[in-house]
């Protein structure tokens, strides 16, 4: 049995210890948690998206007081009562809707980080894919919330989204109707999607953050060379005060105050878009109310499911489906389908380079094909872009495969 | 000792995989559409009155539906199979959405078709495609006549008739 000293002053720090493990916890999670010395300001976007997920908690609570998941009354909940009489309505609007939009700049600036230095093999395959998942489920979460005002893009995007899960000549429209809970999207479907939006995808994706959380702590994060640290040898120099010879440092207080500085740098760009440039997150299409008998000319998701959506776009509807299907799930496949066991920056492994940059620059062409219309040369700039990206993911594995061992790796 | 254990995991497993079989089950029945739902998801038009080649606008499931009584002078459109005889007279009706994108097009009374203004898809008075980017006509919802009047939601002799012929979309 646990030993309980029963001298010790209620909440005092051994009463804690004896019941709580708080030194313990401390050490293992911040103290004695290692962090390499040899990384940049690319390694500080994890904080920078908790710290964005936090704002978007607090911002979405208090959103939440005033707006009413009803298809007659979402739309002034938003755009009337919490914009223009709720006190600071706006504020935390805009905070939401731009932390939702900024978040995906930053998860993307994340992964092609993750992708560039291989910091998804040796050890860190749970790494990525429980990353993966953080992604997918940040999508649901953000396509759910984009639902909730009931403007135009609100309505035409569910419509558009949830007729993809007919499966094209499939035709499951008995599954698009479950889905919807009606024909089209009326009150069941916002009220789920409600549903959604404050509750269920939160409580994944703030499960998905610990579980992504836990698969760091035993790889540790990667460093800028691929170098196989020894972390703990590292960590008894550290101890030993030979601090400059060790290569390692705590991840509490050290890293955390390194990233407390980058935090703050991105606050500044971020409140910034939020006070002067929050335009760019609020479609002027969604401030239109759902009308059911009115499409919008021009149907478009947000910035960051554009390059998804391009590749859906220039194919006919089954193989678009596959396309938009295989460009879902590739990435899970990443760890994978890299078959070299370097664990090095893409700029070191030979024609895996090409293959990164490459990939990167197809996806922000894809991103802009995804906005404008789909004629003339736009059409053949996309489809081009959209085998591009297939082709990309099909030669990885030979490529990969293929790639001669670093210098300094066995 | 063992198998007894094994025994009474397997029991737990099988009764606790059953409450989350009958879980499952009433998750999924929450997610149907509800009664109210489908008992509004048929819409029944009245075509006694229904002037020649005024396009009128109905609504069914959410969806715009269009009713045309077609004018006799259009012969192509008025010889067109998927038209529907309703009491000696012939009507194109269908779900007012291109078959494209899911815009509305508007009708043109004088020509005789229907113009899409988004990427400019039209259709004849039939709802048959004239020129793309549509692929195909303007798509025929279930329908039963009676009489005089047209039920949509319910699937009839004559339109399960049109769809055998794979004319209703």
């Amino acid at each position: 049995m646990a030993h309980f000293d029963p001298n010790a002053r209620p909440f005092s720090h051994q009463w804690l210890n004896d019941r709580l493990a708080v030194d313990t916890l401390k050490r293992v999670l911040s103290t004695e948690y290692w962090i390499p010395k040899n990384i940049n300001f690319l390694w500080a976007m994890g904080m920078v998206l908790a710290a964005t997920f936090g704002v978007l908690l607090i911002s979405g609570i208090f959103l939440l007081m005033y707006y009413i998941p009803d298809t007659k009354q979402a739309f002034d909940s938003v755009n009337y009562t919490i914009m223009s009489e709720v006190g600071y309505g706006w504020l935390w609007r805009h905070m939401h809707g731009v932390a939702a939009s900024v978040v995906f700049l930053i998860i993307y600036i994340h992964m092609f980080t993750g992708i560039y230095y291989g910091s998804y093999k040796r050890g860190r395959e749970l790494i990525w894919l429980s990353g993966m998942l953080l992604f997918v489920s940040f999508s649901a979460e953000a396509f759910s919330g984009y639902m909730l005002p009931w403007g135009q893009m609100s309505y035409w995007a569910g419509m558009v989204i949830t007729n993809l899960f007919s499966l094209g000549s499939l035709d499951f429209q008995g599954l698009v109707e479950w889905i919807r809970g009606d024909y089209v999207p009326g009150q069941a479907f916002l009220g789920r999607f409600f549903m959604l939006h404050v509750l269920l995808m939160p409580l994944v994706i703030m499960a998905l953050i610990v579980l992504h959380f836990g698969t760091l702590r035993l790889p540790h994060v990667n460093n800028k060379d691929g170098e196989e640290i020894d972390f703990e040898a590292e960590a008894e120099k550290w101890k030993a005060g030979k601090r400059k010879e060790a290569k390692v440092i705590p991840f509490n207080p050290v890293f955390l105050s390194k990233d407390t500085f980058v935090l703050g740098v991105y606050f500044i760009f971020y409140f910034y878009l939020v006070f002067y440039h929050f335009e760019f997150a609020m479609d002027p299409v969604n401030f239109d109310p759902a009308d059911p008998l009115k499409t919008p000319p021009h149907i478009y998701p947000e910035w960051y499911f554009l390059w998804s959506y391009e590749i859906l776009r220039p194919f006919p509807k089954d193989p678009g489906l596959i396309a938009f299907g295989f460009a879902q799930v590739i990435f899970f496949l990443l760890p994978f389908l890299d078959r070299s066991p370097n664990v090095a920056p893409a700029n070191r492994r030979g024609i895996f380079k090409f293959w990164f940059w490459i990939l990167l620059v197809d996806m922000i062409v894809l991103t802009v094909m995804g906005k404008v219309p789909p004629i003339g040369i736009y059409t053949t700039i996309g489809t081009v872009a959209a085998w591009v990206f297939i082709i990309l993911w099909v030669l990885l594995p030979f490529i990969t495969k293929a790639e001669k061992p670093v210098r300094g790796h066995k | 000792m063992s198998d007894r254990r094994d025994f009474f995991g397997k029991v737990l497993g099988a009764y606790a995989g059953l409450g989350a079989l009958g879980a499952l089950y009433a998750a999924k029945r929450t997610w149907d559409p509800l009664p109210s739902v489908k008992a509004a998801g048929f819409t029944t038009i009245d075509l006694s009155q229904a002037q020649e080649n005024v396009l009128y606008t109905e609504m069914w499931r959410g969806k715009p539906i269009f009713v045309l009584k077609v004018p006799k002078q259009d012969k192509k459109a008025y010889e067109d199979k998927r038209l529907i005889t309703v009491g000696g007279d012939k009507f194109f009706i269908a779900i007012g959405l291109c078959t494209h994108l899911g815009c509305i097009p508007a009708y043109y009374p004088d020509q005789h078709k229907f113009i899409c203004a988004c990427h400019g898809g039209q259709f004849d008075a039939a709802g048959e495609v004239l020129k793309a980017p549509p692929p195909s006509p303007l798509v025929i919802p279930p329908f039963t006549v009676k009489g005089k009047k047209v039920v949509l939601g319910e699937a009839g002799p004559e339109y399960k008739k049109l769809k055998e012929a794979g004319l209703v979309a």
